[in-house]
This record gives C-alpha cells, sequence and structure tokens, in this order.
C-alpha cells in the first residue's frame, strides 16, 4: 500500500520519544516496521533527544525553546513527523507554535513544522488511510485514551480501527477510557499519593472488563499502569498498541514482565 | 477564611485515607459526567452556544469598565444602591453597615461563593448577627462548621449518614429516635427547621450568577427556591457578586443559562431562575424594600489584560470540577481555599497569592479533561502553565527540582552526551532489571516506587540499536 508521490517514497522523519530511546526501543521499531511496511521511507535524525515537555510544564520557557529549535532544525526536509505518542506529537504540533507565538520571525518556519508532525497511529489511518494491519494478538483487550492524544490529536477511532483488525484480539471498551491514568509527566513524582490513586482506579476499571490486556499509545501513561498492575500482582498484559499492530508480541514480553526463558 | 493551600500535600494525604470522602466522590466520579454528556448530546447547537457564550464573556471583559458603570445607573434609577468594594475586607465592612442600619439581628442567606471569598459568616457572627444559610447543603456545612469543597454542591464531601449524624447532633429538639436514613427525610427536617428562619430574617443576601448592564438586573439560578424565600421575605436584600458577573443584556444571559446548568447538573435549566431589579415598586406584590448590590473586585480588575484574563469568563458551573481527575481523587478540602478544582487552581492564586498557592496549578496532570467540558472554553491547563512560569521566574519550586531539572535540560540540549548518559542509564536499569522485568525499589525514585513498580528498560537504547541497524545495513 505504498503511496508514493511521484514515485519517491514518502519521508519519515521517527521522533522516538525518550521514553521509548531508554525504557522500550521495540516501540520504535514496531513504529519504524508499520511505516516501512506501509511504504514510507524511515529516518531517525540523530540529534533529537527529548520534545521538551518537563521543561515546559516546568515554567521554564527559555530551555524549552532551546530543545524545541533542537527539534525543529533535526527534522527540518522531512515530509513528516511521526512519534509513537499522542503526548509528545502534541507537544510538538500544537504547543510549538504557542511556545514560540512571540516570536512572529520565526513562527510561520514553527508552524510549517507543527502541521507536518503526527501521532504514529492517526499518522498510519488518516494520512496513509490504513485500513487494516496484518498481525495477530490472541487475547481479550481494552484500550485507554491518553490523554494528550486525545484532546489535543482527537486520537480515538483510529487505534480502535486498527486494532480491529487484528485477528485473534477482541476489544473490549474500557468505562472511563478518557480519565487520565495519573501519569501526567512530573506530576507522578511530584504527587505520587494522588499519581498512585488515579493509576489505581484504572487498573481496576481495566481489570473490570474482564480483559487481559490493556492497551494505550503512551509509554507513559504505559510504564505507571503496568507498574501499578504489577505492584497489585494482576495478571494483566500491559503493552503499547504499536506493539500489537506491529505483531511484535510473540518476541516481546509485556511491559514490566520479565523476559521468557 | 485562612488559606492551607501551601499543605496541599498533606490534605490530599488525608482525603485520600478517608472513607467517607472516597465514597462521596465515587459517586461524584461516577454520575455527574454521565449526566452532562447526556444533556449535552440532546441539544445539538451546544458547541456552537459554547462559542457564542465565549464571545459573549469576551466582549463584556473588553469593555467592563463601561457595563459597569451602566449597571450601576440602572440600578440607582431603579431605587436600589451599588456599593463598590475593591477588597474583602471592604466588601464586609459595606454589608455589615447596611445590616446595622436595618437593625438585622438575623440574615438569611442564599448560596454565594464570594460571601465564602469574603468569609462573610464569621465577621457577621463577631458583630452579634447570626447568618443563616438556607441552601441545603451550605446549611449542612454550616452546621459542622466547614467550608464548601465544591462551587455548586458544597457538601458533596459527605455521604447522606454523615448529615443524618450532624442533624441528630444539632436538632436536639427533636426525638433522637426519628428515621433519618433517607434524603427525603433530611430535606423535610431542613425544610421545617429553615421555614421560620426565613420569616424573622431582617436581611436577605444573595450572590448573583449574572449581572445584567442593560436592565440593573441580578439573577440567580437555584434548584430548592431557598434564593426566592431568602429575598423576597426581607425588608432588605443584598446581593454580594462580582464584577466579571456583567453580561450587557437579557438575551445574553439566556445563551448562559442554556449552557450553565446542562454543565453542571446535567439538567436543562435549574428549577428556579430569579430575576432581581431594584427594591420593590410601588403597586408590586412583594419585594425588598431595599436592594443594595455589592461589587466586589478583589484581584479580579488586575486580571484584565494579563495571560490569565480568560478565567475572568468563568460561569461557576462546577464542570470542572466534576471532570478532574485530581479533585475527584483529593476532594475540595484539600486544595485549601474557597475555590478548588481546575478553575480554583487558576484563580486561587491570584487572589490569595502564588506563594501561597502555588501547588495548584502544579497538581493538575493537563489532562484536558476540564478544558474540554468547559462552557466557557477556558484554557485552564494553559493557565496553570503560566503560574508555573511564574514560579519559575520567582524561583519558588523547591531546589532539588530546579536542580534536577536544569541537570535534565542541559543534557537534553546536548544530544551526544544525552546518548551517553541514556545508553549507561538503560544498561544499568537493564542489567538489574532483567530477571523480573520491573523494579519494587530504586534509589532515588521512591516517588514512583512507593506505590507501583518501575518497569526495567530492555537494556539498550533505541538509538543505540537504530545506529546498529544502519551499520549493518551498510
Amino acid at each position: 500500500m505504498s503511496d508514493s508521490v511521484a514515485g519517491s517514497p514518502i519521508r519519515v522523519g521517527l521522533f522516538v520519544t525518550c521514553l521509548v530511546d531508554l525504557f522500550r526501543p521495540s516501540v520504535g521499531f514496531a513504529a519504524v516496521k508499520l511505516l516501512e511496511g506501509a511504504g514510507c521511507r524511515v529516518e531517525v535524525p540523530a540529534a533529537q533527544t527529548c520534545c521538551g515537555q518537563p521543561a515546559y510544564n516546568s515554567g521554564d520557557r527559555a530551555d524549552t525553546k532551546v530543545i524545541a529549535r533542537q527539534v525543529i532544525s533535526a527534522f527540518a526536509g522531512f515530509d513528516y513527523i511521526v512519534a509513537p505518542s499522542g503526548s509528545c506529537a502534541g507537544m510538538l504540533r500544537t504547543h510549538y507554535p504557542e511556545l514560540f507565538a512571540d516570536e512572529p520571525a520565526f513562527l510561520p518556519e514553527v508552524e510549517q513544522f507543527a502541521e507536518r508532525v503526527h501521532e504514529l497511529v492517526s499518522f498510519l489511518t488518516d494520512v496513509l488511510k490504513m485500513e487494516r494491519v496484518a498481525a495477530r494478538y490472541d487475547g481479550v483487550a481494552t484500550y485507554h485514551d491518553s490523554c494528550s492524544g486525545l484532546r489535543e490529536l482527537g486520537v480515538r477511532a483510529q487505534p480502535r480501527q486498527l486494532l480491529r483488525s487484528v485477528a485473534g484480539l477482541t476489544l473490549r471498551e474500557l468505562p472511563g477510557a478518557d480519565v487520565c491514568c495519573g501519569f501526567g509527566g512530573t506530576f507522578c513524582v511530584k504527587y505520587p499519593d494522588i499519581s498512585e490513586k488515579m493509576a489505581s482506579d484504572k487498573i481496576a476499571d481495566a481489570a473490570a472488563t474482564g480483559a487481559d490486556t490493556l492497551l494505550a499509545g503512551d509509554l507513559g501513561c504505559l510504564l505507571n499502569m503496568a507498574g501499578k498492575a504489577s505492584r497489585q500482582g494482576r495478571n494483566l498484559r500491559v503493552r503499547h498498541v504499536a506493539e500489537v499492530l506491529a505483531d511484535m508480541t510473540g518476541e516481546l514480553p509485556p511491559i514490566g514482565a520479565a523476559e521468557r526463558r | 477564611m485562612q488559606a492551607t493551600s501551601h499543605e496541599f500535600k498533606a490534605n490530599a494525604h488525608k482525603a485520600l485515607g478517608d472513607r467517607n470522602l472516597q465514597a462521596a466522590l465515587g459517586i461524584l466520579k461516577r454520575d455527574f459526567p454521565g449526566r452532562r454528556a447526556a444533556a449535552v448530546d440532546r441539544l445539538p447547537e451546544f458547541e456552537q452556544l459554547r462559542d457564542e457564550g465565549r464571545a459573549i464573556k469576551n466582549h463584556t471583559l473588553a469593555h467592563l469598565d463601561l457595563y459597569l458603570e451602566a449597571f450601576e445607573q440602572k440600578v440607582t434609577s431603579l431605587g436600589g444602591q451599588v456599593h463598590w468594594a475593591a477588597d474583602a475586607a471592604e466588601a464586609r465592612d459595606q454589608i455589615l453597615a447596611i445590616c446595622r442600619a436595618a437593625g438585622a439581628r438575623t440574615v438569611t442567606k442564599g448560596k454565594s461563593m464570594i460571601s465564602e471569598e469574603i468569609a462573610l459568616n464569621d465577621h457577621l457572627e463577631k458583630n452579634g448577627i447570626e447568618p443563616v444559610e438556607t441552601d441545603l447543603g451550605e446549611y449542612i456545612i454550616q452546621l459542622r462548621h466547614e467550608t464548601p469543597s465544591h462551587i455548586i454542591g458544597p457538601a458533596i464531601h459527605l455521604v447522606k449518614e454523615q448529615v443524618a449524624d450532624t442533624f441528630r447532633d444539632a436538632h436536639t429538639h427533636l426525638d433522637p429516635a426519628r428515621p433519618l436514613s433517607e434524603p427525603r427525610q433530611l430535606c423535610d427536617e431542613a425544610r421545617a427547621l429553615l421555614r421560620p428562619k426565613f420569616l424573622a430574617a431582617d436581611v436577605g443576601i444573595t450572590g448573583a450568577n449574572f449581572l445584567v448592564a442593560e436592565t440593573g438586573s441580578s439573577i440567580i439560578v437555584t434548584n430548592e427556591g431557598n434564593g426566592d424565600l431568602t429575598q423576597n421575605l426581607t425588608r432588605v436584600h443584598i446581593v454580594i457578586t462580582s464584577i466579571e458577573k456583567m453580561v450587557p443584556t437579557l438575551e445574553d444571559v439566556s445563551t448562559l443559562l442554556r449552557l450553565l446548568a446542562r454543565s453542571a447538573t446535567g439538567q436543562e435549566f435549574s428549577t428556579y431562575t430569579t430575576v432581581s431589579s431594584g427594591p420593590r415598586r410601588p403597586g408590586d406584590a412583594d419585594g425588598p424594600e431595599e436592594y443594595h448590590v455589592v461589587l466586589l473586585d478583589n484581584g479580579r480588575s488586575a486580571m484584565l489584560g494579563t495571560e490569565f484574563q480568560d478565567m475572568l469568563r468563568c460561569i461557576r458551573c462546577g464542570a470542572c470540577y466534576n471532570h478532574c481527575p485530581v479533585y475527584g481523587t483529593v476532594g475540595g478540602h484539600a486544595y485549601g481555599w474557597v475555590y478548588g478544582g481546575p478553575m480554583g487552581s487558576v484563580l486561587t492564586p491570584q487572589l490569595v497569592g502564588v506563594e501561597e498557592a502555588g501547588n495548584l496549578p502544579n497538581a493538575s496532570t493537563f489532562c484536558g479533561r476540564c478544558e474540554s467540558v468547559c462552557p466557557m472554553k477556558i484554557p485552564l491547563p494553559k493557565m496553570m502553565r503560566h503560574w508555573r512560569e511564574r514560579e519559575f521566574e520567582r524561583h519558588l519550586q523547591p531546589p532539588v527540582y530546579r536542580a534536577g531539572l536544569a541537570a535534565w535540560s542541559w543534557l537534553a540540549r546536548n544530544p551526544p552526551l544525552y546518548r551517553l548518559a541514556t545508553e549507561i542509564g538503560a544498561a544499568v536499569l537493564g542489567w538489574a532489571g532483567r530477571s523480573r522485568g520491573r523494579f519494587r525499589a530504586l534509589p532515588l525514585a521512591q516517588g514512583w516506587t512507593n506505590g507501583r513498580d518501575l518497569p526495567a528498560p530492555e537494556g539498550k537504547t533505541f538509538m543505540a540499536l537504530w545506529a546498529e541497524r544502519q551499520k549493518r545495513a551498510r
């Protein structure tokens, strides 16, 4: 299903995200597999680190701007910039233009960058017009809508649509799927009591669906939910949605689970 | 009221262990979002109304001085009086003076958050005047010597068994064995006790949901009718309100009313909507002899022209409370002052200072659910971030947090060093966590690991693995 423009493949710059880079590189490779499978040429600029949200949400606009300029320059020239995270994609797409609203000379470049940024799953469906994936997952899954992807980027139907095409997978709706899991970036360490209670409520809701698998599109939320589920001793497999869509679950244990021996 | 917002963490910790509170919050989280959603779904033009409502308020705020003066002129021409109060102390003194001039011993009160903001009840009591709250929720918390925990449901932190206990403790002249297990019984008891209070009161004090410049009217909405009894059965009616409640016309109010109840409780309209325009005229069947409007500023005019101006659009529906996962976890008292939830996290630092209330705009995950349901489309997370910027500029965040942030930010600006640091981190944590796949405890990460495990990294960073893949491909 290669949608090439004038014969040349779509050039996608992968914004890996700091959490995928550090904790779960497999999510990055799942993204690469999905994008390449759809005919894109994927490149990973070396000058990327993080989107700058920790500084931005701590009130440090100056450092955020330095980081943002670094990202914008690293991703110049790509047809699209894609991130396996609604939170980081939302930062790049909606918050960078806000951040530089007071720099009219640079703003057009920022806006031209921002409009090329997409969250992975919605990029597959909305831009590449992917309707199904060739993947198998034997299990009953429920899906948590991570906040930034849902409310900043409108990611809701897209992951559900692709998940329904996964062989063997039954999708059950999660009541309160739009309620925050309690991660919230630095929130989870600034207010751990509150964060944990929110995570606990989320896990209880997920368990009540009878699902054996909890999926989401943001690694921050996933680390939080997986960490709470395993602390409670729950038998819940927690995974990034891209792992399932890319059919990589066979070789990769769920988040927070021991490697298979 | 003395703010305890600086103790937010301790307040929140206590709230998490309060079983009654958690049960009450469970009901709020279960019921309110669904009711709002159903009401919104039944009104196809709701989104359009939000834009209209926002435009009405933006227009009014851009010309607030003109509308305030027009309002004063109209009220005066109707025979009422407008009193301008720059701060809480001025408002309290003005109200006390009116009560004294009326020879008041008791005053009845409709629900008013501005009255809470200026701590009016304490002031009246200190000066020998008995305030009687007539909204059921306010009546309950007045008996319990508590403050409201929600702007539209002041006693929402309580379960009905606690209310029954409160009534038994307070209403000692009634049969101790009377049944009080049903909400209806509690309601009837309060109603019977409040009726003579309405008749005996000398002054009635209400708030205002809206002020109308064109007609000089104040408007309240209630579901209990207590506001009407408060303002119609007394000789003197005082409206205590704040300057941003102003709108130009009654037509504008009708637009905002279509948003208010749907957003607040999921009702299409509140049970009572009461318009007051001046004192009783010759030939009127009822109404007060005196009509006073105390207009409070208390820091609001200082928000005009700043990044916090949009907050003045707020119509106090409480939808942001009802949809906030943090409010739903800790309740309103944790916020430590009159206003809580997302709107309080923006407004309170303005009214009591960000030094006192800095925790509030920080205690948000920026999930954005508040903004998504706000009928006035107030960008609440964005304004909480602005407060964090004020804190950052003034070095108000904890030194450890600032140092950590500075170190991380320095690394993030130096990709090669960042690569090195993350590769070492991933390797060490990956090696240490490889057998279990997660950590139950980790030095310097207790904030995370005290209540949840930390999934272990896979061992190599994506960037390192990608570089290997590129090398192989060559």
